[in-house]
């Protein structure tokens, strides 16, 4: 085999970068991302983003769970064990769901409004205030989780909680997932894809199941940055936070309730 | 009483450490990694060997906070990296969990006595991976 090396030609190079540009700049700005190698964080989360989710509940369909079956493939929700808990019906309580689907009726005038309901990531989070040991905190780029080296399992975050978005984990829990690990005795909530986060993807399994059902009822983003399609999209659909009135300053709104 | 108790620690493992080490290399090629690992066929950890026996719980206990509340991920310190760079594939390629007292970290922490509850949360064997990923770049992987 010959060993040839053409010399580059700068000019054709630059010719090359362009028209990949023009073409990058052509697809939908979610396509553009999957195309750059996502790569770990390495430097520490800051304030300059802050991620939060807008819920488009007209285009949320009744008796679709795409979002809540893809949150528990993502998190390995999927792989609870029931432990001792007894009833099936306290199971179907007490088990853990970081997204539940929730249906809404005016019972004045019958209009009915689907919407899947997670922990709201609150900017004054409630669940933060009341927890002893800290467990409960809010990252800089505004995702409110709990990390379970420091939680205690009182479920205080629980009670605070206007949304009842957490869910205790009362069960031994066996195959864990190497990205999700959850063990008994901690609490847990949505914490918006945390590892995709961290990995520099765009979007979380709830988004992505969402599309992928033909719905997009749910969009992810950064409320932060003026030219985010989230905040394109907050500044057009009428839209608002459930339980303003507590002035929690939520991330994730919720449009068409 | 507990003043000295601290202070004799440090003394005490050491001496564990000097009966302890020899006798369990001799029956192991490379100290105390498992056959079948990753790291078997590698020759250094993420820090010289001998550093990593005496500090590799501070690495860990420090990483899970910068990993947890900063969100760095590009670390040698991981649990993650760790479990998939020891734990053991036997002839059919099944991970064997690592906490196992006949495993990695099990087996020197069952000599040493020290009880771990990580992994009762966190996977001991490699399990979907480190990271997930989005279905548009997961194409014609299947779902573990
Ligand atoms: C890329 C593979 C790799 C990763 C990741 C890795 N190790 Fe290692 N580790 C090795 C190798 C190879 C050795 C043997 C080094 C030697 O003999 O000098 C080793 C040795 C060790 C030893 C000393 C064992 C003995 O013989 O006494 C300890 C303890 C250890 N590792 C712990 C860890 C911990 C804890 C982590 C996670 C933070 C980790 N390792 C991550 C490859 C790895
Ligand atoms: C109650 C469950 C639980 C227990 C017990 C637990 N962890 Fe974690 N740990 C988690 C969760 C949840 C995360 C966050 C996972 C993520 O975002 O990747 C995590 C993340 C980590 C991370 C960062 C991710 C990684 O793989 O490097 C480290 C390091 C870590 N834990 C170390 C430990 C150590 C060491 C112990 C035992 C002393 C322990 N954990 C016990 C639940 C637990
Ligand atoms: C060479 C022997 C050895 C190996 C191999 C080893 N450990 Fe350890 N580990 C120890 C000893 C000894 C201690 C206790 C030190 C002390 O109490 O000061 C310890 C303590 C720990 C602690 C702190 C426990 C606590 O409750 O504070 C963690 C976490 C830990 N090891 C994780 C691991 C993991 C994960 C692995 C496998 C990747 C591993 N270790 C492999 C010897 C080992």
């Amino acid at each position: 085999m010959k060993d040839e090396n053409p010399v580059i030609d700068p000019e054709r190079r630059a010719f090359v970068g362009l028209a990949v540009g023009i073409g990058a700049a052509l697809v939908a700005p979610g396509v553009i991302l999957h195309q750059v190698a996502a790569a770990p964080r390495a430097e520490p989360v800051s304030g300059a983003v802050r991620w939060g989710l807008l819920i488009d509940t007209t285009k949320c369909v009744d008796g679709c769970s795409a979002c809540v079956e893809a949150c528990g493939r993502e998190n390995g929700l999927d792989l609870q064990g029931r432990g001792e808990t007894g009833s099936s019906d306290k199971w179907e309580r007490q088990k853990a769901a970081w997204v539940r689907k929730v249906k809404l009726q005016d019972n004045q005038t019958g209009r009915i409004v689907n919407l899947p309901m997670m922990c709201q990531h609150c900017e004054h989070p409630p669940c933060v205030d009341v927890c002893p040991t800290g467990a409960s905190f809010k990252r800089a780029d505004g995702i409110v989780m709990v990390d379970r080296h420091l939680c205690i399992g009182c479920r205080y975050c629980m009670m605070a909680c206007p949304y009842k978005a957490r869910s205790f984990i009362h069960g031994e829990q066996s195959g864990q997932l190497t990205r999700a690990p959850r063990g008994k005795g901690c609490v847990e909530s949505c914490d918006l894809c945390v590892q995709r986060r961290d990995q520099g993807e765009d979007s979380t399994a709830c988004v992505d199941a969402c599309v992928t059902a033909g719905h997009e009822a749910i969009v992810f983003g950064d409320l932060q940055d003026p030219a985010s399609p989230i905040r394109q999209m907050l500044k057009e659909l009428p839209n608002r936070q459930i339980r303003e009135d507590l002035a929690l300053n939520t991330g994730v709104r919720y449009a068409g309730v | 009483m507990a003043e000295a108790l601290r202070r004799a620690r440090p003394v005490a493992l050491a001496l564990l450490w000097m009966l302890a080490v020899p006798g369990l290399q001799a029956a192991e090629t490379k100290g105390h990694v498992v056959e079948g690992s990753r790291a078997a066929g590698l020759a250094e950890c993420v820090k010289p060997a001998a550093q990593m026996r005496r500090q590799h719980m501070e690495f860990i206990k420090h990483q899970r906070i910068v990993t947890v509340h900063e969100g760095v991920r590009d670390t040698p310190y991981s649990l993650a990296g760790c479990v998939e760079c020891h734990v053991r594939y036997d002839e059919r390629q099944i991970p064997t969990p690592i906490n196992h007292p006949d495993q990695f970290c099990g087996a020197c922490h069952a000599f040493a006595a020290v009880d771990l509850n990580c992994f009762d949360c966190h996977a001991a064997v490699p399990n979907g991976g480190q990271e997930s990923v989005s279905p548009s770049r997961r194409e014609g992987e299947a779902h573990p």
